[in-house]
């Protein structure tokens, strides 16, 4: 296993386009987990000297201000910690539940398959917003409770394509061989099917990102996600929005954040699909 | 002594929307211990399906009826099957391209057989692995076992899926078509392996064939399927010298000659083979039989004979 993973570091650093998207990734994690600390603003107060200001470095504003005078940097970094956080937290319930869900349903078929598939279908056929204020309405309010929604739909459609995958890997010969050599279901569906799947996973995974993001910022904006005064990318941009008119800089500061991450982890993520490749030699 | 495999009156069928197809059709057959069986019969025969019967591998909507029993012990239910599958009782497959997992390495591959069954651990079952590639004439066993299946070439991974049957010493190997999908010159060295190792390991080996000259050099006796049935049973130079049955006539009959004529045409044998689900009440050859008289198109003739040479024809053609 270990020259396997020799090769895909190997093979992902001849690849420029994903060393940079990595590198740039990389940036922006360290400087939203930092870089408030570079900037003397935090955020929270508001700075009736200067609502709704341009950029500017000379008054420490580096992003600008919101209609409310807060610093449009510090609320920028902020939000995109939540982002990542939602995108990282849903894309591993997505990666765990997901591909476990999908390869096995899909490996054994028959009747469990169809059980398993029709769970699905009941979970993906519910009105996802009555859920979510249902269970806000029992719960209260709370991140924790977004990311348990924001999981709890987010596998569905990895589970989907990874069955379909895993349906056509099985009649593979090299499973019948794995079967006639003695192996056991779970050792077939763990060691054979599901690291052959990892081309789709990875890259269905990168697209699962931005779909979480732009989903929160949809559940945001009814008042179900993350609320003032905390900020995430999707209610920051939702906000832009509104004055993209008189201070456009209120939208391009979050919308540009998210859509340099967003770029990069598509490439990234096409990168880590080729890289892992056993054939690419 | 018990037979190494035995099968009673095995019928295997597929169920579909148009009903039940039999693939295969009431067989019996018995692989004596270290015994070289050799099974030929044209696509659709039955041939692989009944080997697959025996290994569990068969397709969902199969349904199988009959006795299979391996070194005395009866095949009835997959934790029968699982004790024996891949140590004992092992498969190579015609396709050797597609038959290795393609992202594990060689080594793993290898070495996951015998940590499964004999419980070793990792380490031995590597240098075990690396010893095996190399009885089975792998050149460079220990690269070979850091590589991954598509860095070698078809005859080599086909010795590797023989390696891979032999790792737990079994006593019966099936070999299905193990040449068909390599070109004229691999197939020769890997029939030369076979009958090698065979002598090496001296576990019985069937080997399921279309090409009569595949099986003619390595097996004992010969078993030709026509349409899900045995037709004949026979010491395979008896088979050659002389048929009994009229398929296995005409198929001897399409071999190429290379005493004949240059540019004669090729022989063939007319007609089709019965469709499958067909149902039959006579001898599934006759429409295609020289032979064939009204008997053979009302009744269906049994296999009989002696025990060393079976054929299941109103009228053999002459002992």
């Amino acid at each position: 296993m270990s020259r396997l993973a020799d090769d895909a570091v190997r093979r992902l650093r001849a690849n420029p386009a994903a060393v940079l998207a990595l590198f740039v990734m990389t940036g922006i994690i360290v400087v939203t987990v930092f870089g408030a600390w570079l900037n003397p603003n935090n955020g929270q107060a508001l700075d009736w000297l200067h609502l709704a200001a341009r950029p500017s470095l000379a008054k420490a504003h580096w992003f600008g201000t919101d209609r409310l005078g807060r610093d449009l940097f510090v609320r920028t970094l902020a939000g995109t910690r939540v982002s990542i956080a939602i995108g990282l937290v849903a894309s591993a319930i997505s990666l765990i539940v997901g591909v476990g869900y999908g390869a096995v349903a899909g490996y054994l078929g028959g009747r469990t398959d169809h059980l398993m598939m029709r769970i699905i279908e009941i979970l993906s056929g519910l009105p996802l917003i009555f859920f979510v204020i249902f269970l806000t309405v029992i719960f209260g309010r709370s991140e924790t409770l977004l990311f348990i929604s924001i999981g709890a739909v987010g596998w569905l459609t990895m589970a989907r394509i990874v069955r379909g995958q895993t349906m056509s890997i099985r009649q593979q010969e090299f499973i019948a061989a794995a079967i006639a050599s003695g192996a056991s279901t779970g050792r077939i569906i763990f060691r054979h099917v599901i690291p052959n799947l990892i081309g789709p996973v990875v890259v269905y995974a990168t697209l699962t990102v931005p779909q979480i993001i732009l989903f929160e910022s949809f559940l945001s904006f009814l008042g179900l996600g993350i609320q003032e005064p905390g900020a995430s990318l999707g209610t920051l941009i939702a906000e832009g929005v509104g004055e993209m008119e008189a201070a456009p800089w209120i939208l391009l500061m979050p919308g540009g954040f998210l859509a340099v991450l967003l770029l990069c982890l598509n490439i990234f993520g096409d990168g880590l699909r080729d890289a892992l490749d056993v054939k690419e030699a | 002594m018990d037979a190494t495999l035995s099968i009673d009156e095995l019928w295997v069928s597929f169920a579909n929307r148009a009903g039940a197809i039999d693939a295969v059709s009431c067989v019996s057959l018995r692989i004596a211990p270290s015994e070289c069986v050799g099974i030929v019969g044209e696509s659709g025969s039955g041939k692989t399906q009944l080997f697959l019967a025996a290994m569990g591998l068969l397709a969902a909507n199969a349904q199988v009826k009959g006795r299979i029993s391996f070194e005395g012990n009866e095949l009835t239910d997959s934790a029968a099957r699982n004790r024996v599958r891949g140590s004992r009782f092992t498969m190579i497959f015609q396709d050797p391209l597609t038959s290795l997992t393609p992202h594990l390495t060689i080594g793993t591959q290898l070495a996951e057989v015998l940590v499964q069954h004999l419980r070793m651990p990792w380490r031995d079952a590597r240098s075990s692995a690396g010893r095996m590639l190399e009885r089975v004439r792998v050149p460079e066993p220990r690269r070979r076992l850091g590589q991954y299946p598509h860095e070698l070439s078809g005859g080599m991974r086909q010795r590797v899926m023989l390696a891979m049957a032999l790792l737990c010493e079994p006593s019966l190997v099936v070999a299905d078509e193990p040449t068909t999908a390599l070109d004229v010159t691999i197939q020769a060295q890997i029939i030369e392996l076979l009958r090698a190792v065979r002598a090496e390991f001296g576990m019985a080996l069937a080997l399921i064939s279309h090409d009569l000259a595949v099986v003619a050099g390595l097996a004992d006796r010969i078993l030709v399927m026509y349409a899900g049935r045995i037709v004949e049973d026979a010491p395979a130079g008896d088979l050659f010298r002389k048929p009994r049955h009229p398929y296995t006539a005409e198929l001897l009959k399409c071999l190429p000659s290379l005493s004949g004529p240059r540019f004669a045409r090729l022989p063939t044998l007319a007609g089709q083979p019965p469709r499958p689900g067909e149902k039959l009440e006579a001898c599934a050859f006759a429409p295609r039989c020289p032979r064939a008289a009204d008997r053979c198109r009302s009744e269906r003739p049994e296999l009989k004979g002696s025990s060393a040479a079976q054929v299941a024809c109103h009228f053999p053609l002459s002992a």
